[in-house]
């Protein structure tokens, strides 16, 4: 059975390739680079002129046509602002929920810390969710909150890679685009149409789609005594939902299971296309970049660094999830056969089976989505590690829609810088110098989510009151407080599980983690933007540092991994390593 | 002024010892803050030191008194060793300054009340003389200061600042108007112009630079400080949170204790990119001061870094690319003329010729034919020697007119005798012409004898190193005041990639721009004042030493030597100055991975027993572990200190193929190196009985 489950892995990745070398040429169009150097068409000029008939009346209606030109300081100025209005929007949003529409059940208002929680959850596109969809949010709250910042925050995450696109485009300019423009573009020519098509795929396979209210429904085998005969089940506009949480590596589900939820993602089949689609865009936005800077190779050559840090840990967490559990190898039959693929099933849906579980989990934490399909916190100590640190690499293997490969682009930034030195040139990338004040954003953009996400941490662990909202003891419990601040420092807003994190300290400190973690990458990427269009393009020679070989994919992966590695091996190693290294229980407990 | 090896240094015991004494004396914080990697590190050596203090005073505390005051110790090694590197790099340096301050000695000056010579002259203190004043200067006196000439013609001895014996000629006017403050006097007189205030003088400048004491930080640096700090503050972030980690690690566990400080602080040391933190600055100040041995002083460490990524190298024709001056290379006679005939007529015409030319004339004949050598005087001949007005030489010997001269010149010569220029001739000419020489035609009275064919020699392997160049990335062009087709038949067989021929000053600005332009850095070498745009223009402009103030004013770069080939020298002291940094920068990284399984397995060890299978090194005990990791992290230091001076190897080869090479030595080599080095230290702790 091992082999039909790698036959799916191996499924899902094609067709996530395939569908990202469909979409890309149309996300080069979304952001045109007013250039093209390798003689080919910029872009479909079709395509083009197309979203610029559907950008115009949503620009003029906003009063923002004709859309102006910004500084690097201008776009990040629009940036925060949006952020900021999204914020306090959602916040009155959820705060009103009780009088506003479309509320069957009569939901009151969230509470002032989870609508705050939620508030900086979805507009950071990290979606950590502090509640349970069904039982806190109404259809209103669902729709034209959540649904809404799920997609303005993934257009905004594409917003800031194109301007750091133009900016190793352009040169010697003062403006790095309109962010009004390239927003709308991103919203309404991208990701609705992507959403759409999705949403109808997912409805396809059950995937609730109903403006109905909650469906009070008699159980099969009578009341138990002293239960009610009847059972509520919650429905709404789900597939629009999921479509977008998906894609825009968002990962908020409607109903508290998240992907488990049969209503969310009731077949192997809509399992294949959440995994694509969680994939699809960060992959098609490297190839993308190719396109965009005039050389494939370049594209390529980023895809190949995500790709060296992806595959090896993919076959790792699937070789952990799907090999048996040595506590329970006596009392448990874990081998394979003919109806299971092998290895233990606690915390996993039967209908996709260890393998697409790890799948699942690891494609939803190598991109920043967050949405799972399987209990985290019920994998294997390894196979948690893995999950943890594709987080805690800086969501750049894949990684938030725009954001993850802009991130990367900083990491380039950084190896470029050194290895440039090491072959005797002061360091350039794509012809743009490196210089201190790229160095300084671009540290800032690798530092910031690991101090977050540590700092967070030692917070919890020192805190014994909130230490105890970990349900495990020992190294697991930490593995538990550390996942959740590793979620929400790198924007992923996946959880481990098993972890209450109700508490004022818990919603707080993970708002205030994500907030932060989103806004100082985000507004140092658009700085270094800013700086590297401002200036001149070096011409390339034999003599400058090749960025397309094998040699420099290793060179950046090896980048990734090692700030990766030397910021938490101490951390794991008090976690899932001292867990996966201790002694079995099942020796000393009682036979 | 001394070429010694820097091993000659490294091996002096003088120096090492003043070194030491300056590694002391650079622990003062506000010195220190300057390199915010090394100065975390003190500021832990000194909170350590104070817990030990602290302990040994009675205090109570989980960790051993005597391991706190050896990892204090070890942190103190780690900022004195870096220390120990600036400052060897420093002395070095201030050899360099102490040979130049030499020349600098304090010397009574004719400071004159008028720019005149016959003016009233007042003696004055060379240290007093400001920008503006005149001085006069006689044989025998010491040139009280930079200065450009505006009045008389000396020999000048420049041996105290380049090195060279043979005296120089300083005129009024033209190229070779200036003085540099130090060098005598040998002949005649001068009256100059101070060009530079006190302290603001070429020596001046160059003496700061080399002692490194207003050493700013290039951009380059600023960049990597960035890096390096960065990397220290996630670093710092990741030792500091161990500490609440590990005790809800102990909480949890039910047994061990959380981490103590010195732990922490070993963990931070070993983490922290203290090798090329402590490496930086003497990387820095021994590139600059590599250049001052190859006889070139930078004006800012900024040009040296600019020298590293130059790309397209501007290059004179003579003296760079060809041996200097034209060479006869053959005798080409006319129907009816023997070459012998012709060679020697040749010769007669150029006995008393002193032009190079000339001399290379009378050279081929003897070679080729045997003609000796024959005193012009002797045979009662005329000698006539070029003018501008008649642009022939030539020789009137027993009735003979000898005359040889550039073929318009000869034939108008001969047709206003009466004669005519042979076709054949004039074909010897084009194709002489063509192949890139010049033609010099000879005649006898109104016979056309033939041509001498005067060649441009071409440098022996330089060609090469074109290609070496090329391969690196770096096109080379030659700028020439030759005609095109003369300058395209040099630069084929020299190999350049482009040429600038009929080069003017304005021609040279525009191909500077041009490529700019294009996203080039540009490198030239210049000495006319004339060449003064052009170098302010070049991102790094190499001004000679016998050039004119307003060249060295433009360039960033002064080679001493008047060399103008010393450009290739300059661009690999540039690069090898960036590959130091990033090989070492690499190094330190890369040695992190190591140290995490030398420490963590030791400090967690207590609380989780497991953890002990990532001690893959089975080091002795947690003590030795934390302190042999410390120990490595300072000795490297040390280690490397001759690799920081003297730079990493540089060879011109492609970039792709030099990333390679480090990477597998510098990073490879910086993951697996300290393995077997923490083993032996540990072992070696083990043996002193450490528990």
């Amino acid at each position: 059975m091992m082999t039909g489950a790698l036959l799916e892995v191996a499924a899902i990745l094609m067709a996530t390739a395939l569908a990202a070398i469909a979409i890309a040429p149309w996300l080069v169009a979304v952001f045109p680079m007013e250039h093209a150097p390798d003689g080919g068409p910029d872009g479909d000029r079709r395509l083009d002129r197309w979203l610029e008939a559907i950008t115009r009346p949503v620009l003029r209606a906003a009063g923002a046509w004709p859309a102006k030109e910004m500084t690097a300081t201008e776009y990040g100025a629009a940036l925060l602002l949006f952020h900021a209005a999204g914020f306090v929007l959602l916040l009155v949003l959820l705060r009103c929920q009780a009088i506003l529409p479309w509320n069957p059940d009569g939901l009151p208002a969230v509470p002032w810390l989870i609508a705050i929680n939620t508030a900086a959850s979805f507009v950071t596109n990290t979606n950590w969710q502090s509640y349970a969809g069904e039982t806190t949010l109404s259809p209103w709250s669902q729709a034209l909150g959540l649904t809404v910042q799920n997609f303005v925050s993934a257009a905004s995450g594409l917003c800031v890679l194109a301007v750091l696109v133009r900016g190793l485009v352009r040169r010697d300019s003062p403006t790095v685009g309109s962010f009004w423009r390239d927003l709308v573009r991103a919203t309404v020519g991208f990701l609705l149409p992507l959403a759409i098509l999705l949403g109808l795929l997912l409805a396809s396979q059950g995937v609730v789609q109903s403006f109905a209210t909650a469906i009070d429904v008699p159980l099969v085998d009578g009341a138990l005594a002293g239960q009610k005969a009847t059972r509520r089940i919650v429905t709404g506009p789900v597939a629009s939902q999921v479509a977008i949480k998906q894609l825009g590596t968002n990962g908020g589900g409607y109903f508290n299971a998240n992907g488990a939820h049969p209503f969310e993602n009731p077949t192997p089949l809509s399992n294949l296309l959440e995994i694509a689609a969680m994939l699809v865009i960060p992959v098609a936005g490297c190839l993308a970049f190719g396109r965009w800077v005039g050389d494939r190779r370049q594209g390529r050559a980023l895809l190949a660094a995500m790709a060296v840090l992806f595959l090896p840990f993919l076959a790792l967490i699937v070789r952990f999830e799907t090999r048996p559990n040595p506590s329970f190898a006596a009392e448990v039959d874990q081998s394979p056969s003919a109806d299971h693929e092998g290895g233990p099933l606690e915390g996993k849906e039967v209908r996709f089976g260890p393998a697409a579980s790890a799948l699942f989990a690891i494609s939803t934490t190598a991109t920043s989505c967050g949405a799972v399909n399987a209990l985290h916190d019920s994998f294997s100590p390894l196979g948690g590690l893995v999950a943890m640190w594709m987080m805690q690499l800086g969501e750049v293997v894949f990684g938030g829609v725009g954001t993850g490969l802009a991130g990367l682009i900083a990491y380039t930034l950084v190896a470029v810088f050194v290895a440039g030195l090491m072959v005797g040139r002061s360091p350039e990338y794509l012809g743009k110098k490196i210089e201190a004040r790229e160095m300084k954003m671009g540290m800032i953009v690798l530092l910031v989510p690991p101090i977050v996400t540590l700092l967070g941490t030692a917070a919890a662990s020192v805190l014994p009151a909130e230490a105890a909202a970990a349900s495990n003891p020992g190294p697991h419990g930490f593995s538990e407080l550390l996942y959740a601040f590793s979620s929400a420092g790198n924007n992923n807003g996946s959880a481990f599980g098993g972890l209450s994190a109700t508490s004022p300290f818990w919603t707080l400190a993970l708002a205030a983690a994500m907030l932060v973690s989103r806004l100082l990458t985000m507004l140092p990427l658009v700085a270094i933007g800013g700086s590297l269009a401002a200036k001149r393009t070096v011409a390339e020679s034999p003599g400058t540092l090749p960025t397309h070989t094998p040699l420099f994919v290793l060179l950046v992966a090896g980048a990734v991994i090692l700030v990766g590695a030397l910021s938490f091996v101490p951390a794991l190693a008090l976690g899932p390593i001292a867990e996966a290294l201790q002694p079995l229980s099942i020796a000393e407990g009682p036979p | 002024m001394t070429h010694d090896e820097p091993a000659g240094i490294l091996a002096d015991p003088g120096a090492i010892l003043r070194a030491a004494g300056a590694a002391l004396t650079k622990l003062d914080p506000r010195r220190m803050i300057r390199s915010p990697v090394m100065f975390t590190i003190e500021v832990g050596a000194a909170l350590i030191t104070v817990l030990a203090l602290a302990r040994l005073a009675g205090q109570p505390g989980a960790e051993h008194p005597a391991f706190i005051a050896a990892v204090a110790v070890g942190l103190w090694a780690t900022v004195l060793f870096a220390n120990f590197a600036e400052a060897m790099a420093e002395g070095r340096g201030r050899a360099q300054a102490d040979a130049l301050r030499k020349t600098r000695s304090d010397t009574l000056a004719k400071r004159l009340t008028a720019p005149r010579r016959e003016a009233a002259t007042e003696a004055v203190p060379s240290t007093q003389l400001r920008a503006g004043d005149h001085v006069l200067i006689e044989a025998g006196d010491i040139v009280p200061g930079d200065g450009e000439v505006i009045d008389g013609v000396a020999s000048v001895d420049e041996s105290a600042i380049t090195g060279e014996s043979a005296p120089v000629i300083r005129e009024s006017g033209g190229d070779r108007n200036t003085v540099t403050g130090g060098t005598r006097l040998l002949s005649d007189w001068l009256v100059i112009r101070i060009t530079a205030n006190p302290g603001e003088s070429f020596l001046d400048r160059m003496i700061s630079m080399v002692e490194g004491a207003k050493r700013q930080k290039t951009p380059n640096e600023i960049a990597l400080d960035i890096l390096l700090a960065g990397l220290t503050l996630v670093f710092l972030v990741v030792t500091a949170t161990l500490l609440p980690f590990s005790m809800h690690a102990v909480a949890s566990a039910g047994r061990g204790e959380p981490l103590g400080l010195a732990v922490l602080a070993a963990l931070f040391v070993c983490l922290a990119p203290t090798t090329i933190g402590g490496l930086l600055p003497a990387i820095g100040i021994a590139g600059i001061d590599r250049m001052v041995r190859a006889n070139v002083l930078a004006t800012s460490g900024r040009a040296v870094e600019a020298a590293g990524d130059v790309d397209v190298l501007l290059l004179d024709k003579t003296g760079t690319i060809t041996l200097g001056n034209r060479q006869a290379a053959s005798f080409l006679p006319a129907t009816g003329v023997t070459e012998r005939e012709l060679a020697e007529a040749a010769q007669l015409s150029s006995l008393a010729d002193e032009t190079p030319e000339g001399r290379s004339i009378v050279i081929l004949a003897k070679e080729r034919h045997g003609l000796r050598g024959r005193d012009v005087e002797a045979l009662g001949a005329t000698f006539i020697p070029f003018t501008a007005q008649t642009r022939t030489s030539g020789v009137d010997l027993d009735g003979r007119q000898i005359r040889k001269g550039a073929r318009d010149t000869i034939q108008k010569a001969v047709i206003a005798a009466g004669g005519a220029m042979p076709a054949e001739v004039n074909a010897i000419c084009d194709d002489v012409a063509k192949a890139g020489a010049t033609p010099l035609v000879v005649i006898d009275g109104t016979r056309v004898l033939g041509v001498i064919e005067l060649k441009d020699v071409v440098k022996g392997g330089i060609a090469e190193r074109f290609k070496e160049l090329r391969a690196m990335g770096i096109r080379t062009v030659m700028i020439t005041g030759d005609n095109p087709l003369t300058a395209a038949a040099i630069a084929a067989e020299a190999g350049v990639d482009d040429f600038l021929a009929e080069a003017t000053p304005e021609a040279k600005l525009a191909m500077i721009r041009r490529y700019q332009q294009e996203g080039h850095l540009v490198a030239m070498t210049g000495d006319g004042t004339n060449d003064a745009p052009a170098l302010a223009q070049a991102d790094v402009a190499v001004a000679m030493n016998s050039g004119t103030q307003a060249a060295k004013e433009a360039g960033n770069m002064v080679d001493l030597d008047s060399n103008p080939t010393k450009l290739l020298e300059i661009v690999a002291v540039g690069k090898q100055l960036l590959m130091t940094r990033g090989s070492l920068t690499t190094f330190s990284l890369a040695n992190d991975v190591s140290k995490y399984f030398a420490i963590v397995p030791a400090a967690f060890g207590g609380i989780y027993p497991q953890l002990g299978a990532l001690d893959i090194m089975r080091l002795h005990s947690p003590t030795t572990a934390v302190l042999a990791a410390v120990a490595f992290n300072a000795l490297v230091i040390v280690g490397l200190v001759p690799m920081a001076l003297k730079g990493v190897r540089y060879r011109p080869l492609p970039a792709a193929v030099l990333l390679r090479q480090n990477l597998l030595v510098w990073g490879l080599g910086g993951l697996l190196l300290p393995f077997p080095c923490i083993k032996l230290l540990d072992l070696l702790l083990a043996a002193c009985g450490v528990p």
